[in-house]
């Protein structure tokens, strides 16, 4: 089975700036694949090397099987949902999703009842005639979809699509888009700095920093058993405990994490435990956040709401169940 | 202790308080009613716009329905359309067309030779660039006009650099056969109507290609990613993103090259032939002949096309994209 897109040591660099460096990936047709990442992390550039927008400096990317290095945007059948959506402010919003068949040739009649089944599909029917300008955020960032979808593409690319919308509407969009990835079978390649966005979307997750990938895998393995002290943290933000902590619990002198989830937090009196001191707390609505400090370690624990909580400075014993400790591959 | 409660009294600032004098009541008054600070900003420009400029250009139209008496030379101020008859006699047709067509061919090269430079000044050029660009486009501009014409008649002279350069590379072949053509050619570039447009194109370029370089910078650079990435190739880009985006741009620019050209009457006096354009009309009706009502009457020609033009440009949608 050939891979949808294939990063062999592809690297991209800008002067000194290592964007992108050696990165090797494989991603499978139909795959909903994030990349996710904090801003500066090779993420975007490794979408733009996908477009066609740039070009490796070393290594190879092949698309279906095809080597794609030095083939123009224009000439892969891949196609872009972009970050502030670039509509074409001149055209309708009809001409804008027909844009890619007009390119192509193909006829008025065809290419209109084209998009407008396009437009059906992202829940806009009856919108074309009006301007981008027109619409609301959200509506944009639907037509920008149907532009890239008419054109049936072997590989949408998605750059931060969510970013730009309010808390509602992007999980709203969430929903749709992954909805929308299974009825199509197309592979989506998901851009975000959002963990939470990349791993209820995805179906496997590259972890991006300095421009090489951290980690890949199912959501599940990116949370629960992150590889490194930066995926730990950036994914869902685990508390990263230091080798001599850990071998006091498991004997092993390795790094930990441990979801703050995963940390009970109790009195004083009721025995064993890692005792600490009740630093703030941070109301999230379902949970509460809090921070801790265990003789100098700085940790925190979430915990739901509803439960009696201590007072800020209080002293706690925090308690966890030792198979939540996970010990990452981190060299010591 | 009384000390400190008085410095205490004398610094503490009061909640509310009050306005310093006429300007701190002046201020008050134009806080609380913006309009009036507005119409008196708004008072002088109008009423040198509306009195002085507007006034006199009807001043002027209403003398081109006045006619003159051909045997005493003096206006007769009677309301007629006689002079407008005389405006549409083949010899005057003859100047309007002519100058109409080197206005279109001006703003035709301008708009094309523009395009590419305010697309790098756009697109490309950062920081030092930027700042040589501007200096380039601008530089021209700081120097008389007379002289640059002078300097372009030297240039394009018989004895001149440009017949020299094509000289020495062995294409004088090339002028020749140029100034041999009907209409265009002459004697040398500079009694001929290329060296005519040639100086015009250089003049009012600088018009052409700020306002294509405002409309390109507006253009964000990931509309030209989107129709590459739906499969549009760089020529289709162009015509389809680009150019629409920067026709109000164009249309902008071509406004001053086509006015500036229907109305100058220096290039064509120092550099051409000796048959007229209408600016060298108004000049010669308005002073030699002393024919005010012909000479107003040319210069409503201009101002009548520019409208046509203008109204043909919103037709065409060429503001849409504003």
């Amino acid at each position: 089975m050939t891979t949808a897109v294939s990063f062999q040591k592809a690297s991209r660099h800008f002067g000194s700036v290592r964007a992108v460096d050696a990165v090797d990936l494989d991603i499978a047709p139909g795959e909903f694949f994030a990349m996710l990442g904090p801003s500066g992390s090779g993420k975007t550039t490794c979408l733009r090397l996908i477009a066609g927008f740039e070009q490796p400096t070393s290594g190879s990317i092949s698309i279906f099987g095809e080597r794609a290095e030095g083939v123009p945007p224009y000439r892969r059948n891949v196609n872009t949902v972009f970050q502030d959506y670039a509509l074409f402010p001149h055209l309708s919003v009809l001409d804008n999703v027909a844009y890619g068949l007009m390119v192509k040739g193909i006829g008025k009649a065809e290419r209109h009842k084209a998009a407008e089944e396009a437009l059906s599909l992202v829940r806009l029917p009856g919108y074309g005639a009006r301007r981008p300008g027109q619409l609301s955020g959200g509506q944009r960032q639907r037509v920008a979809l149907a532009r890239a979808l008419v054109n049936q593409p072997k590989v949408l690319l998605l750059d931060e699509p969510l970013g730009a919308l309010d808390l509602k509407l992007r999980e709203n969009m969430q929903e749709e888009l992954k909805s929308l990835q299974k009825v199509l079978g197309i592979t989506f390649v998901f851009v975000t700095h959002d963990q939470g966005e990349a791993l209820s979307m995805a179906d496997r997750v590259a972890v991006f920093n300095d421009g090489k990938i951290m980690q890949i895998g199912t959501p599940e393995d990116i949370y629960q058993r992150p590889k490194t002290r930066f995926v730990a943290d950036f994914v869902g933000s685990s508390n990263v405990l230091p080798p001599d902590f850990v071998q006091r619990y498991c004997g092993q002198h390795r790094w930990g994490s441990l979801r703050p989830e995963s940390i009970r937090v109790g009195r004083t009196a009721s025995g064993e435990g890692v005792s600490a001191r009740l630093v703030s707390t941070n109301y999230l609505g379902a949970t509460t956040k809090l921070a801790l400090d265990a003789d100098g370690l700085k940790l925190h624990a979430i915990v739901p709401a509803g439960n009696p909580l201590p007072v800020e400075g209080e002293a706690v014993v925090l308690t966890f169940n030792r198979e939540h400790l996970h010990l990452m591959d981190e060299p010591v | 202790m009384s000390l400190d409660a008085a410095i205490q009294r004398a610094t503490a600032p009061a909640i509310l308080p009050g306005s310093g004098g006429v300007r701190g009541a002046l201020s008050d008054l134009f806080w609380r009613r913006p309009k009036v600070l507005l119409l008196l900003m708004l008072l002088p420009p109008v009423l040198w716009l509306g009195i002085v400029y507007i006034g006199s250009l009807f001043a002027l139209l209403a003398q081109s329905f006045f006619s003159i008496d051909e045997f005493s030379g003096l206006i007769n101020r009677q309301f007629t359309l006689k002079t407008y008859g005389d405006l549409f006699q083949a010899a005057n047709l003859d100047i309007i067309l002519r100058t109409v067509t080197m206005a279109a061919l001006v703003t035709l090269a301008s708009a094309i030779i523009a395009f590419p430079i305010a697309y790098y000044a756009a697109r490309y050029a950062r920081g030092r660039w930027k700042a040589l660009f501007y200096l380039g486009i601008m530089l021209p501009l700081w120097s008389s006009y007379l002289v640059k014409i002078y300097a372009w008649k030297l240039i394009l002279a018989k004895e001149g650099i440009l017949t020299w350069l094509f000289g020495k590379l062995h294409l004088q072949w090339l002028i020749d056969a140029w100034l041999s053509l009907p209409v265009v050619g002459g004697n040398s570039l500079s009694v001929s109507f290329t060296g005519t447009f040639i100086v015009f194109v250089y003049v009012w370029l600088p018009f052409m290609i700020l306002p294509v370089q405002a409309a390109l910078e507006r253009v964000p650079g990931n509309l030209v990613e989107a129709s590459s990435d739906l499969g549009a190739s760089p020529g289709q880009t162009f015509r389809n993103v680009l150019f629409p985006l920067a026709l109000p741009g164009i249309v902008a620019g071509s406004i001053f090259t086509f006015s500036l050209t229907l109305g100058d009457y220096i290039i064509p006096q120092i550099i051409g032939t000796s048959r007229l354009f209408i600016g060298q009309a108004v000049y010669s009706q308005q002073g030699t002949a002393g024919n005010i009502p012909l000479a107003a009457a040319f210069t409503v020609v201009p101002i009548v096309i520019m409208g046509f033009y203008l109204w043909g440009a919103k037709r065409m949608g060429a503001f849409d994209a504003l």
